[in-house]
Formats: structure tokens, sequence, C-alpha cells
């Protein structure tokens, strides 16, 4: 097991995924000997786990079952510990493909929060690419770290504790792409065009508000980076459902016979598959804002 | 400054390379060729020197359509609006403002300046409105072109701009969604189902970047790549790229496929034929298949020719008969071989990811295709309409062995930024089409064995039947 290559089976020391319910799910570091206590009952590592193919049922001890997944980055931004806000896969999706990464590409990132994008860069650019990713808040570049070595992508990427506004990415003329989710992102753009390749690149910045979206390009213009452009993406998910609805009684077109008979409720009805959008969803995460340094 | 090296020979365009001319939001792929008349956006010119520049470069389009590297960018001269109005109440639209004629325009095409100097309301415009028109004669009259690395983005950008028919309406957004979804990566196994030109193929295996394996599932008789080519991978990315058939899905699930002598090829007929009988039938096949205008024209050679030239002729035409006969033997040896690829590569049904985006009812091709998946594997599904991915969701969840579904669209807006005109763009795209998305898990097999087609076919047949007869 690792977040950027599949194996078929569960082995000590993987980190598996119980999955209890589509908003249910919770990630588990497996060793011979521990338990993990779900509301179906208690799944026992060295036999419900050890040697068993992801993706099968485990019977737990309650007579419930649950289902053990292989991570990915997309579960394992429903389920990780949050440390700071996340990004999630709709904008990852986005920056991922509108920043060009694949296989190979070496990335900058500021912050790194709680290593939602983190994975997925990681996922994206393994086996030859490098993320350089920059924390100032020091307990949580340690914990980053320490996540990146369980879930044996570590040698993959470069988590620095620094101020990326002041000391930048700690690496030059290197990155393909460079990733921006701090507050005041104008002020690391001059870095980001340092951590850059000569021959260009691409950069993206998330911001919640207008008003940093606003700033941040006028930095980008100002530094000559060109094919400035803002955009939004929010993802609708759609509820399958069977609902019926009832036909109302037109009555009969012959007269009434007797002026007591009381019209019969009818119970007829319509079955149709749709769909309804949940009650609330998400509006507003933030403002993507992607350019391209030219080449030089 | 500490740089990775002044290898710009990667970066530079060479010739027979695969690029993306670009202008404003216009994207187009060509491929880089000497002397070749290239038509991009009502203007033409030769890609000739484009050769060994860096990739970005912007062109402006000179005399006898040659492509000239464009100087540093000139810093847009706020001289322009120097003068200028504060709102608009007295400007009339009496569409006489612009004093020059059409031929006047036409002989001065690049100089936007001679028209703002001939505008009688330039200067009573505001400072937004003259940037404004500015920029629209600007874009009308411009003569540059850039030259792009092609890309995923890119070029998804391009299909939607340019054919979003021929890629069934699939949105940059939504192919985004598609790749992250369904976890593509390099070393994975990967199948994809699609027709949309190749760009969800091309998409897939530049995230794949020659790790791993593809296998194209593809409908009729060959599988489409336009779309591929024009991502300009390097050859050894084709290597991990097989195709198979979909109408030979049934039989490879039931193990009676056949991929050692059989010929794949579907009308022909020589199914148990060996070598010699081939080059034997071919000829007479080649004939007989060949269609109308063929036969006509031999017709027509027989009952016309009298002359000597008809032996010569004659000859010539048996001399091409072997050669077709003798390539189609050729071809129809790769084809086997490469379905036994494709074959060997699907049978053990461990594939990593499946990607499905396609003009077909995206039903039947779901259920068949997720039996190649390995448990805990992501899967991904578009459509153009929701409908047929709520019929996809309801099977799948009566059949079992997929959890985390999710019937999802996207919704992308793009903003203007400049100072103080911030909003929202006046345009935006209404729909970029529909994802089912889910995990496989493992089925019971108690279950899988009452849930397999072969067993819930006649059970249907004979439902009818019944059904039929007593009424």
């Amino acid at each position: 097991m690792s977040f950027v290559e599949y194996s078929e089976f569960i082995q000590e020391g993987d980190v598996a995924i119980i999955f209890l319910g589509h908003d249910s799910m919770m990630p588990v570091k497996v060793q011979q000997g521990a338990q993990t206590q779900t509301r179906y009952g208690v799944v026992r590592h060295s036999k419900d786990l050890i040697g068993q193919r992801f993706g099968t049922k485990v019977t737990c001890s309650k007579g419930g079952w649950v289902y053990v997944l292989h991570p990915t980055p997309e579960l394992w931004t429903l389920i990780l510990p949050h440390r700071t806000q996340i990004l999630y896969t709709t904008d990852i999706a986005n920056i991922t493909m509108m920043l060009e990464l694949k296989p190979g590409s070496v990335v900058c990132e500021s912050g790194t929060g709680s290593g939602s994008l983190s994975h997925a860069i990681l996922r994206t650019i393994a086996p030859t690419g490098h993320l350089h990713t920059v924390e100032f808040h020091q307990q949580r570049a340690e914990k980053a770290a320490e996540e990146f070595r369980e879930h044996r992508v570590d040698h993959l990427v470069t988590v620095r504790n620094q101020d990326v506004c002041k000391e930048g990415f700690g690496v030059t003329g290197v990155a393909d792409a460079v990733f921006l989710d701090i507050p005041s992102p104008w002020e690391a753009i001059r870095h980001a065009k340092n951590g850059m390749k000569r021959q260009g690149g691409r950069v993206c910045s998330f911001s919640p508000c207008i008003e940093q979206v606003q700033k941040t390009c006028e930095a980008l213009a100002d530094e000559g980076f060109e094919e400035i452009s803002t955009l939004e993406v929010l993802l609708r998910v759609h509820d399958v459902r069977s609902i019926t609805l009832p036909l109302p009684d037109f009555g009969s077109d012959r007269p009434l016979e007797t002026p007591t008979d009381t019209p019969v409720p009818s119970n007829a009805s319509v079955l149709c598959k749709t769909t309804t959008p949940p009650r609330d969803m998400a509006g507003h995460t933030g403002y993507l804002t992607f350019a391209t340094k030219p080449s030089v | 400054m500490a740089d990775n090296g002044d290898d710009d020979s990667q970066h530079r365009v060479n010739e027979g390379d695969y690029v993306v001319l670009k202008r404003g939001d216009i994207y187009k792929a060509v491929q880089i060729q000497k002397k070749k008349k290239t038509v991009f956006e009502k203007q033409w010119f030769f890609l000739d020197n484009a050769v060994g520049e860096l990739y970005g470069t912007t062109f402006e389009v000179v005399t006898d359509g040659k492509l000239q590297p464009r100087k540093p960018k000139h810093i847009e001269s706020s001289a322009d609006a120097k003068e200028a109005g504060t709102d608009n109440r007295n400007i009339q639209d009496d569409g006489k403002s612009q004093k020059l004629t059409r031929d006047d325009i036409e002989t001065l095409k690049e100089q936007v300046q001679q028209l703002i100097e001939n505008s009688t309301t330039f200067r009573d415009k505001t400072e937004f409105a003259q940037e404004k028109y500015i920029k629209k004669k600007k874009k009308k009259y411009e003569n540059s072109v850039m030259v792009l690395r092609p890309s995923c983005r890119i070029l998804a950008m391009m299909y939607h701009g340019r054919e979003p028919g021929k890629i069934c309406h699939l949105r940059y957004d939504t192919l985004a969604q598609m790749l992250t979804l369904g976890n593509i990566h390099a070393g994975s196994k990967v199948l994809v189902f699609e027709t949309c030109a190749g760009l969800v193929l091309g998409a897939v295996i530049e995230r794949m970047g020659g790790y791993g394996s593809v296998v194209q599932m593809y409908p009729g008789g060959g599988p489409v790549r336009a779309g591929v080519e024009s991502f300009g991978f390097p050859s050894h990315f084709h290597d991990t790229l097989h195709e198979f058939p979909i109408c030979h899905v049934n039989a490879l699930l039931a193990g009676t496929l056949d991929t050692e002598a059989k010929d794949i090829d579907t009308n022909a007929g020589q199914a148990n034929g060996d070598k010699s009988n081939l080059t034997q039938t071919d000829p007479e096949k080649a004939e007989g298949k060949g269609g109308s205008p063929d036969t006509e024209d031999q017709s027509m050679e027989t009952s016309t020719s009298t002359d000597p030239a008809e032996d010569k002729e004659r000859e010539e035409r048996e001399k091409r008969r072997e050669i077709r006969a003798q390539e189609k033997i050729v071809k129809t040896e790769e084809k086997r071989k490469k379905l036994s690829a494709a074959a060997g590569v699907l049978k053990g049904r461990n594939a990593d990811g499946l990607v499905i985006a396609s003009r077909f009812h995206p039903c039947p091709v779901l259920l068949g295709l997720i039996k190649f998946l390995a448990p805990s594997r992501p899967f991904v599904v578009y459509s153009q309409y929701k409908e047929p991915l709520i019929e996809c969701y309801s099977k799948l969840r009566e059949q079992g062995g997929a959890v985390s579904l999710r019937l999802t669209d996207s919704w992308i807006r793009h903003y203007q930024v400049l100072p103080n005109r911030t909003h929202p763009m006046l345009l935006m795209s209404g729909g970029g089409g529909y994802i089912l998305s889910g995990t496989t898990v493992a089925t019971d097999t108690t279950k899988a064995k009452t849930c397999s087609t072969t067993a819930e076919e006649p059970a249907a047949k004979r439902l009818k039947l019944t059904e039929t007869t007593e009424g």
C-alpha cells in the first residue's frame, strides 16, 4: 500500500480505510494484534485485515459488516484530521489540470495545511516528480512530514518550515508549477516566480475573498505573468430517488347516478426515478486564479 | 541564479512537433511542417520560423505569411487615455462617430491608434470605456499568434470551444473531475471507453506518464485517436497503450475468446485459413468487397480496351492486388497480436481504474466493463445527460459490487478581474455533463452467481413469455 501505488493485499503497517457508509469512513493503521472499534463491532487486524484483499467485506463481532478500502487521496480528503481548512476534491481536480501536473512535475506549494492537496499532487507527479511544500506553522509542518512517511510518499516531498512570503520556497528555478493557499498570496508572487523554471510554468492561487484575488492579479501582472484567469467551480450532488406522484381523480364522465354517491379516493399514482438536490450545498469555497510564467 | 541547467532544447519547438496555436481564447492544434500553409482565425501563415523558438513565444504575422517573434511586450501606454470624460451623458449613437471608411480601416488594420484619433467620441468616453474600445479594436486587428506546447488543459479547452459535439459536450472542468475521481496515476492499469475523439484517452495517458498500461476499449472497426495525436506524446508512451474491441468483451468474459489463430477482422471470413489460404482468397475478396466503383471501373475497362496496354495494366493490377493481400496479412497478424496482448492485460480482471465517456448508453458499458476491475478501485462514467446515469446508479445498487456511488455535475464561472471592474463574466457555460463515480468492492460469491448476466437473461425472457401467454 502506498498513496501512489495500488497493492492487492493488506499488509502490516498499511493505512487502510474502513468504510461504514458513504459519510462514515475511518482510517486505520494496520498492526498485528491491534483492534479497531466500529459501530458494527470490533475489527481484529491480525484476522480481519492482514493478508486480506483490499475491497473485501469484513464481518465484525456484532454481526455487522464493513468494507476495507485501499487509500486514495480522494478518500483521504474525506477523512483526514483537520488542522486547517482544507481543499476538497472539486477544487483539487481543477487545480491539478490547470497547473498541468503529471508524472515528473516539480511543484511548489504553500501552505501545507492539513495536506489534502499535497496528497493529490504527490499522487499525480509520482514516481519522478517532487513536491516542495512550505508551512510556517511548525507543528503542522511536523505533522505533515510524519503523515507523508506513514503514507510512504516521503521520498517525493520536502517539507520546509518557513514563511513563504519572506523566505520563499527554499528552491530556485526548479518548479513547473506553484500553488498558493495563504492569506496574502500577493506577497508571495515574487517568490513563486523565483521558484519556477526559467522556461516558464503555471501558477495558481486559492483565495476565498475577491479583494485577495484583486491584489493577487495585480501582483501577477506586475511580475510579468500572462494568461491571468480567475474562476470558481462548484460541485452539485444529485441524490437519486424513486418518487411517487399521485394522480388526481377527475371523476367519471357519466352523470352521477345517485346523489348520495360519494367519490371514492383513487390510489392511482406514477412512480418515477429522479434526482433531488441536497438541501444545502457548498456555495463557495474560493476563487482560483491561474497564470502562466512566460519563458525568458 | 541557481538554475536547473541550460537545457533549453526540450523547451524549443522542433519540426514535426504537435503544437497548439493561440490567439485570445481561441486555440488550434497543428503539426509543425516546413512550408505548410496554416490557416488560423481567418489568417494564413507558415510555421517555419517557429522552429527553434521557445514554447510560449508570441509571433507577429508579417509579409508573405512569415512569423516573426514579437519583441518584449510593449507596456500599454496610458498616454492614450490622458484626456477622458467622466460619464456618457453627451455621447450620441448616430453611427457616424468613426469618420474613416471601411477601405481606410482595411489599409490601417493594425493601427488602432488611427482609429482612436479619428473617433470623435473617444475623448468623451470614460477611461474604462476608452480601454475597452482599444482592447476591442486591438483584438479585431491583432495579427499575433502564440505557439504552445499541447497539454490536457489546452486541448480540453480547445475541443470544448471548437468542437464540443465531437467530445459529447464534455467540459474541461468535468474532465478534470474524472481524472481525479478515477485516481488516474502512473503505474496503474486503466480501462478507457470513450467516443470523445481520443481527448479522454490522451488525458489519461498524460496522467500515466508512460508508466503502467491503458487499455482502450473501442466500438466499431477501430479505435479513434485523433485527439491523442495532438498531445504529441513521446513514442515510448504508445507502448503502454493497448486496444480491445468492445464486441469481444462477452467472449473474453465467458472465456471463449480465441486469440490464437482466429482472424478477428469482423468482415473477413477466412477464420480458419492459414497463410497460403489467405493469399489465395484475399484478392478475390478484395475485388468483391471493393464496392461498386471498383467493379464498375473494371467492367468498363474490359469492354472498351482493345489495345495492348490492357495486358500491362492487368499485370499491374495483379501486382497491386498481391501487395494489398500481403499488407492485409501483415495487418491481420498485427491485429491478432494486439488483441491477444490486450486480452492478456484484461484477463486477470485486476484493472485499477475505469473511465467511460461516450455517446453510447453508459449502463451496459459500465456493467460490462466493471467486471474487469479489481476490488477497491475507483470508476467514473461521464454522460451528457443525467437520466442514463440514474439508471446506472439504480442497477449498480441492485447488483452490488460498488460503494460510494455519487452522481454529480460541476458548475464553472469565470471572472473578469480589473481595477474597479471585477465581476463574473457575462457569458458562462450552461452545462458540462454529468458524472457517476464510485468504488468497487468484492462481491459475495453466492450473490455474484445469481447476478451474472447469463443467469439473468433467460429468466427475464421466460418471464415475458409467461406474461404474454397469460394475457
